[in-house]
């Protein structure tokens, strides 16, 4: 139970002024942008080491005092919510950016280094480098991110989700204990997780049930100098797969999107595959491109599909990583409120995924944002069903509620997986899941959570 | 409905063909192209459709100005050869079509018609443009382009109004008569396909090149000549209106900028490359960008000049690569006064 004694404690640990019971701090740290209800912690802190990470978790183990660890705060689904009170571990003030190792390839930063903080550093004293971002306002942080086996502008031509660039980690378990995963363990390297028994799976997509992590050792990869972008335009909702697919095995692009919007009007009922080219030279970006319009050819002759012209103010934004316009698209009902599925799913239920979507949000009365990324050399895709709406209009509120909890239905039902779904979703996945899966998952929280204190409420195993 | 002024007698007993056998794009003999063309006066299938690139060249090239492109389009539409890929083509429909949302507002000499390009309002400034007042967007844009897409019905529905906006909001209230074209599109929209299409022009079209000069020549003392060369590209819509091609040479003199020659100008002139990227020709289009730069270099020239905001687009990047410097006509007319 939290006393006052407890943040007394607390505030022993760390700094005064990174420790708040102050409503108006709870009250923001109670709440995200979408429509979860908000549920407040006891006091917030902002640790500044593992060291204090681990004092934290110690007293609040033996106190039996919920942790929520917190990256950005972004996650939109209420993941870093506290449901059910205690503490809010906010990670900002770990920050610091503790190595890039240019020959193999890899950083390791702090637990709470924001996705903006790493991509300005490395463009400033490594611009030959850049890792994966993801289409997030900059201040997500890449721990949080690959916890939540977040996906970026890499993922399709660099192998897969974020979590799967992690080459180590450091990560504080809930009675204080400091493991160290990857490379890390057994050398002074963080270049990968193999050849070891790979245990860094035990902290991610858990959605911090399972430890907090304080360090992260990332893929980097090669920036080259060149970036250019075609968009492939088509009405017909069943062409988008074979399309994407030509593409993806042409494994010239970095970077495959897909996106059917009613807004802006012009757009209203055409899908768009957004690919992304990256080259160190005029001849191989031609080149690139030229294999790619080369697999579209027998589409585009036919004149019922074929690549947009892209003027060159509508390319700015094109090439932006992260995109800015689902940022711009989550506040057009403006009053801030803004949430999505986002289903990681094969690629070809794109189609039926579109068209319950657009059901789903046709029945309950509200606008959308659809769109995926590709995942891997099209191993699967990141499918996403954005609504956004007023904060202010409950009405609203309650719609697209209701419209999240039927969309998470029918990502199922597509044989997609609801991502970093909010409770309700994660229940949902629970009960459809092999039960040796659930029954593991259970004793894995057992172990590693005896006293049940991490991020209460989210992957509950009954 | 509006309809097209076209003899197809004309065209039959046409021996030259012109409007084939100088088309840069495609390639037949003589017979070939009497072959064609005949077919596709009698309005039956033919490659001429599908093989356009929609230039607008031999608009200016039939001797008897008998609007063989236009008609091309027309056939085009009818026959459901789509020069760009429908999807495209059904986007930009709605993307240019008008908002209904102009307002009256009171105008001033010179008054600048931006065509859709509010983007390019910047190049209205200084002494040429002093007291101007610019018009623009989706409620007075002329439409043209859609001669692009095959799409001549979309013109004949929307320009009336355009006009009828222009007159109603603009012109007329401050009892203006002359109408400042920014674009070629524009100016040929007025001058042109208005009339070949029986539609009435209620004001005075006015080319931006012609407004140029005669503003030069108005602070001609202020003049600094440039003494640089200048490589002109000129856009498909200026084939509508050749008759101002020598405002060029004319603005030239006065700014002081020499215009080297150029293999591909005055009629010779190549597309830009941006309209065949746009229909999928992308070999086609590298090509002409690559021909177009290639010869503006061989030419000497220092910047490459511009009237069409479409051809700056295709073209800007290319020619800044390979060293010479991208400008519009207004901002070149612009640097010699020092602006």
């Amino acid at each position: 139970m939290f006393t006052n004694e407890t943040l007394s404690r607390i505030r022993e640990i760390v700094s005064s002024e990174y420790v708040t019971n102050e409503p108006e701090d709870l009250y923001i740290y109670s709440r995200d942008q979408g429509v979860q209800d908000p549920h407040m912690p006891d006091c917030v802190v902002m640790p500044s080491s593992t060291e204090e990470v681990q004092e934290i978790l110690r007293l609040a183990s033996r106190e039996q005092i919920p942790v929520v660890p917190m990256g950005g705060g972004l996650v939109l689904s209420g993941l870093s919510v506290p449901l059910k009170g205690g503490i809010v571990l906010d990670m900002k003030r770990m920050n610091r950016i503790l190595e890039i190792n240019e020959k193999s390839h890899y950083a390791v930063v702090e637990g709470g280094t924001s996705q903006g903080m790493l991509d300005a550093y490395l463009k400033k004293n490594f611009p030959h480098l850049k890792h994966s971002l993801p289409d997030a306002p900059p201040a997500a942080t890449i721990a949080g991110n690959i916890a939540i086996h977040g996906s970026g502008h890499l993922s399709q031509s660099q192998g897969g989700f974020h979590s799967e660039m992690v080459t180590g980690l450091e990560v504080v378990l809930s009675n204080g204990d400091v493991v160290k995963l990857g490379s890390c363990s057994t050398v002074p390297y963080w270049f990968s997780r193999a050849p070891l028994p790979d245990l860094v799976g035990l902290f991610l997509g858990w959605n911090g049930t399972t430890g907090v992590i304080t360090k992260v050792g990332i893929k980097l990869y090669p920036r080259p100098k060149l970036h250019d972008v075609l968009v492939y335009m088509t009405e017909d909702i069943d062409l988008a797969p074979e399309v994407l697919t030509r593409v993806i095995n042409t494994e010239t692009a970095e970077d495959i999107n897909y996106a059917l919007s009613p807004k802006p009007d012009y757009l209203n009922g055409f899908q768009m595959m957004v690919i992304n080219i990256t080259a160190n030279s005029e001849d191989e970006m031609a080149l690139k491109k030229k294999i790619i319009r080369d697999v579209l050819k027998d589409l585009y002759e036919t004149k019922e599909s074929g690549f947009m012209p892209v003027p060159p103010n509508m390319k700015t934004g094109f090439l932006e990583a992260p995109q800015k316009a689902l940022s711009k698209f989550a506040d057009v009902r403006r009053g801030g409120g803004f949430e999505y599925v986002g289903a990681i799913m094969p690629i070809e239920r794109i189609p039926d995924a579109c068209r319950a979507g657009m059901e789903i949000t046709a029945r309950h009365g509200i606008t959308y944002s659809l769109g995926a990324r590709i995942i891997g050399k099209g191993h699967c895709a990141m499918f996403f069903f954005a609504y956004p709406f007023n904060r202010v209009d409950a009405d609203e509120v309650e719609k697209v509620k209701m419209a999240l909890e039927d969309t998470n239905e029918a990502s199922l039902r597509l044989g997609g997986i609801p991502w970093k779904a909010e409770v309700q979703g994660q229940q949902l996945i629970l009960k459809q899941m092999d039960p040796g899966t659930y029954s593991l998952m259970k004793r894995i929280r057992e172990v590693l959570d005896p006293a049940g204190i991490m991020n209460p409420g989210n992957w509950e195993v009954s | 409905m509006y309809e097209l002024v076209f003899d197809p007698e004309l065209c039959l007993r046409c021996t030259s063909v012109d409007c084939i056998m100088r088309c840069q794009y495609i390639s037949m003999d003589l017979d070939e192209a009497k072959r064609e063309h005949d077919a596709l006066v009698r309005g039956e299938k033919s490659s001429i459709l599908s093989q356009c690139v929609t230039c607008y060249a031999c608009e200016e090239y039939c001797p008897y100005r008998n609007h063989p492109f236009y008609h091309i389009v027309e056939q085009q539409e009818k026959l459901g050869v789509h020069p760009i890929p429908i999807p495209i083509e059904k986007s930009q429909v709605v993307m240019m079509g008008p908002r209904g949302k102009i307002q009256p507002k009171e105008v001033r000499r010179p008054v600048i018609d931006m065509c859709f390009f509010s983007i390019m309002k910047g190049g209205i400034r200084g002494k040429l443009f002093e007291g101007a007042t610019t018009i623009e967007g989706s409620d007075i844009f002329c439409n043209l382009m859609f001669l692009h897409f095959a799409r001549n019905s979309t013109i004949k529905e929307r320009l009336p109004r355009m006009i009828e906006n222009i007159m109603t909001n603009y012109l007329t209230p401050s009892g203006i008569r002359e109408l400042i074209c920014y674009h070629d599109e524009c100016y040929g929209t007025y001058t042109s396909w208005a009339p070949a299409f029986g539609i009435e022009v209620p004001f005075t079209p006015v080319h931006l090149f012609d407004y140029l000069y005669h503003a030069l020549l108005e602070v001609k003392t202020d003049i600094k000549p440039l003494n640089v060369k200048v490589a002109y590209q000129r856009p498909c819509s200026n084939r509508l209106c050749p008759e101002t091609d020598h405002f060029v040479d004319d603005i030239f003199e006065l700014i002081g900028a020499q215009r080297p020659r150029r293999t591909y100008e005055y009629s010779n002139a190549l597309c830009c490359g941006g309209v065949p990227e746009a229909a999928q020709r992308f070999e086609l289009s590298e090509e002409l960008q690559r021909k177009n730069v290639e010869d503006m270099k061989a030419s000497g020239a220092q910047f490459s000049v511009f009237n069409c905001p479409f051809c700056f687009w295709t073209l800007a990047g290319p020619v800044a690569k390979a060293g010479m410097i991208p400008v519009m006509m207004s901002d070149l007319c612009l640097m010699a006064l020092g602006q």
